[in-house]
């Protein structure tokens, strides 16, 4: 906040490969009170069309960017001041910070992913925030995906989250741009992988976030290196409780056309029209990689028996002494939200309605700012 | 990880991973290896337009130059197949295949079907297709229809760097005979193409653009033109659907009438002649499984019943282009049913 009370709403980056956003139109109009989470302004870029919600809280004064304009990330949408703040000032700051930006290099900020070699795998993760002065002064977080996802499920999540800290996700072995190797695909090896990349990146201590099966790994890597671990964020997790649509992982596994696959991933989200053919047809690139098929094949056949998820930790959570938060959609067809009822009473639990399995998708706004809240009281 | 690289330089690679991965698969054809024996051997040409260069450096004796005699070369990687070998044999020119008929849809089509799936044919014949390069009428033909016919051949015709490659190593991998076109101006098209290997599967094609008003059904270069005419009639509010076919044979009839059934608008553009080619094929495809789902007669946009022509103005004339794909989706999308009878235009 600049000394006057003038802050800044800026482009945020959804996703690495992000340099810019086009403005499609604001949701608030100038004068309108703003809060942290509100939903500002509509933004396209390349894969997707998202909202923009505003970090801070007061009234917004100033659009800057105009609907059709291209800004770059980082770059200044708009104003928010108190009312007492006068048009004289707003309009010096607005000046100031545009000449600022058009100073900038607009390739400098770009954030790229990073490979390490873990053990003789080669993992891709992609570093956001640096938990410095400007990043809030939190603790490490690390993102990790579900079954068949990559570090990209987390577009609407991983900037918002690395305001207050750095911010880590990476691809699982076999998955994403990490080696397709997964040895015998059980969450005990993925978990000791995961713990071998920490050391990698010399991460000690690590708020962790894991989404479906990626809940799963972030539960049996507690359990084996409790030490490591400051908190653990559940969202839509396996592993707490034993149903699971096993017809989704094995379709996951074998369906190798658009018109197979599409059926599947419409059955990860509470509204099936969020599966664009940009979507299916990424998946497919990644499915047809050499090497994903039996990667795969061998955490499916670890993750399930007859139908069932074979691993349940449903009652070693109080063996957990970190603070856990669970967050579910209501309407997940994949794994069911009743998997987050009577859980060890040291767990908060949180289930949006709305959402479907891929609840950080659906509900950005709400998932970001439940995980924020929930590791600024853990850090 | 993705990265920029030509259609040309995404086939080498699928040439490349494939021989690093599989020992069978070995690369025959005129010039493939090129200036065999001569100084600086190593750096030598790799094929007329250079697609297999730094191969032979490679892999050595498994990139073999050949005497210009298709029907021997040719005949010889057939056999090689049924022997147990993954031969990719390049055959520069479509043009050029008529010398070795017998060998392709006479021998190789037949093998499996005749001797009741004892014997298996793996061998990919790349060659390339396509006017547009001042080669003249023996040069620049379009021929997959005349593979397309034949029961027991599989057809590729890929219109991107990233298709290219991950179709070229499912041609390898596969068990049966595949002609694999090339269309030379599409050579130097850049794309992303992920750095492992991948293979895309036969048969399934590619929605390369999502629309609503009208179904553009098209194939190898006219991709991109198409795709330019689907930009142009946007701004003038029509919604077009792009699909590419990807192969030939085996073709993805469900993708075609899906679409056809969403817009019943239906326009096919391809390079070819038009008697016996895939624009008449697919037009009869739709005309008779989707019949009632048309809104307008089907609109073909092709090459006229002759051959190239040597003339740079007349070639020019002859391939259709965007503009001209663009006119034939116009008239499909003004047509009323009732207009014969009430404006006789």
């Amino acid at each position: 906040m600049a000394d006057n009370g003038i802050q800044k709403l800026i482009m945020p980056q959804w996703g690495f490969s992000m340099t810019h956003g086009r403005v499609v139109e604001w949701l608030v109009a100038e004068g309108s009170q703003v809060s942290p989470g509100a939903e500002v302004l509509e933004v396209e870029t390349d894969k997707a069309v998202g909202v923009v919600e505003s970090s801070v809280n007061g009234t917004l004064r100033r659009h800057v960017a105009r609907p059709g304009q291209e800004i770059p990330v980082g770059g200044l949408l708009a104003v928010v001041a108190d009312p007492s703040v006068s048009d004289e000032e707003i309009n010096r700051f607005v000046d100031s910070a545009t000449v600022e930006q058009a100073n900038d290099d607009p390739g400098a900020q770009e954030a790229t992913p990073q490979f390490v070699e873990v053990a003789g795998r080669t993992l891709r993760y992609l570093k956001l925030g640096d938990g410095g002065e400007q990043g809030g002064g939190g603790r490490p977080l690390v993102l990790v995906h579900g079954f068949s996802g990559n570090l990209n499920n987390w577009l609407f999540n991983h900037s918002p989250l690395a305001a207050d800290r750095a911010v880590y996700a990476v691809d699982l072995p076999g998955h994403g741009l990490s080696s397709k190797d997964v040895g015998d695909g059980s969450l005990d090896t993925l978990a000791a992988v995961l713990c071998d990349w920490l050391d990698a990146v010399g991460l000690s201590q690590v708020h962790l976030v894991g989404h479906s099966l990626g809940g799963a790994i972030v539960l049996a890597l507690a359990l084996q290196n409790p030490q490591r671990v400051l908190s653990c964020t559940l969202v839509a997790s396996a592993a707490l409780g034993s149903e699971i649509d096993a017809e989704f992982v094995e379709g996951m596994v074998q369906a190798d056309r658009r018109r197979q696959l599409k059926p599947y991933l419409e059955r990860l989200f509470a509204d099936p029209g969020l599966v664009t053919r940009q979507l299916v047809d990424d998946m497919l690139k990644f499915k047809r990689v050499d090497g994903v098929h039996q990667a795969l094949g061998s955490i499916a056949g670890k993750l399930l028996a007859d139908g069932k998820q074979s691993r349940v930790f449903r009652e070693r959570l109080p063996e957990i002494a970190k603070p856990i938060l669970v967050l579910w959609g209501g309407q997940d067809r994949i794994l069911p939200a009743s998997h987050a009822v009577d859980l060890d009473p040291h767990c908060s639990v949180e289930i949006l309605d709305h959402c479907g399995h891929m609840v950080q998708m659906e509900d950005p706004a709400e998932v970001n700012r439940r995980i924020a809240d929930f590791l600024r009281d853990s850090d | 990880m993705a990265r920029t690289l030509t259609f040309q330089q995404a086939i080498n690679e699928a040439l490349d991973q494939e021989m690093a991965r599989d020992e069978s698969v070995i690369l025959l054809g005129e010039d493939v290896a090129g200036g065999q024996g001569a100084d600086g051997d190593m750096d030598a040409w790799g094929g007329v337009l250079g697609v297999t260069k730094g191969l032979y450096g490679k892999y050595g004796d498994r990139v073999m130059d050949t005497p210009i005699s298709e029907s021997a070369f040719v005949g010889a990687a057939i056999g090689a197949a049924t022997a147990g070998l993954r031969p990719v044999v390049e055959l520069m020119f479509n043009d050029f295949m008529g010398v070795c008929f017998d060998q392709i849809f006479n021998q190789a089509a037949k093998f499996r079907y005749m001797f009741g799936g004892k014997a298996q044919t793996p061998v990919v014949i790349r060659t390339m297709i396509g006017a547009g390069f001042r080669g003249a009428a023996q040069h620049s033909q379009s021929l997959y229809s005349l593979f397309t016919h034949i029961p027991g051949l599989k057809c590729v015709v890929p219109s991107t760097p990233y298709d290219a490659k991950g179709l070229l190593i499912e041609a390898i991998r596969d068990q049966d005979p595949v002609i694999f076109f090339e269309h030379k101006k599409l050579y130097p098209l850049e794309g992303d193409v992920p750095e492992e290997s991948y293979a895309i599967p036969f048969g399934e094609a590619e929605i390369v653009r999502d629309g609503r008003d009208v179904t553009i059904i098209t194939l190898a270069e006219m991709v991109h033109e198409s795709l330019q005419a689907a930009e142009q009639l946007a701004a003038d509010g029509i919604d077009c659907e792009v699909i590419d076919l990807r192969t030939t044979s085996p073709l993805d009839e469900e993708t075609l009438l899906e679409s056809v059934a969403e817009t019943g608008r239906v326009v096919v553009v391809d390079e070819a002649n038009p008697r016996c080619s895939m624009a008449t094929d697919i037009s009869a495809l739709i005309a008779q499984q989707a019949f009632s789902a048309l809104k307008a007669p089907i609109r073909m946009v092709t090459a006229p019943h002759t051959p190239v022509p040597f003339s740079d103005n007349l070639e020019d004339l002859y391939k259709p282009d965007a503009a001209r794909i663009a006119d034939a989706v116009r008239k499909v999308s003004e047509y009323q049913a009732w207009q014969t009878t009430e404006s006789k235009n």
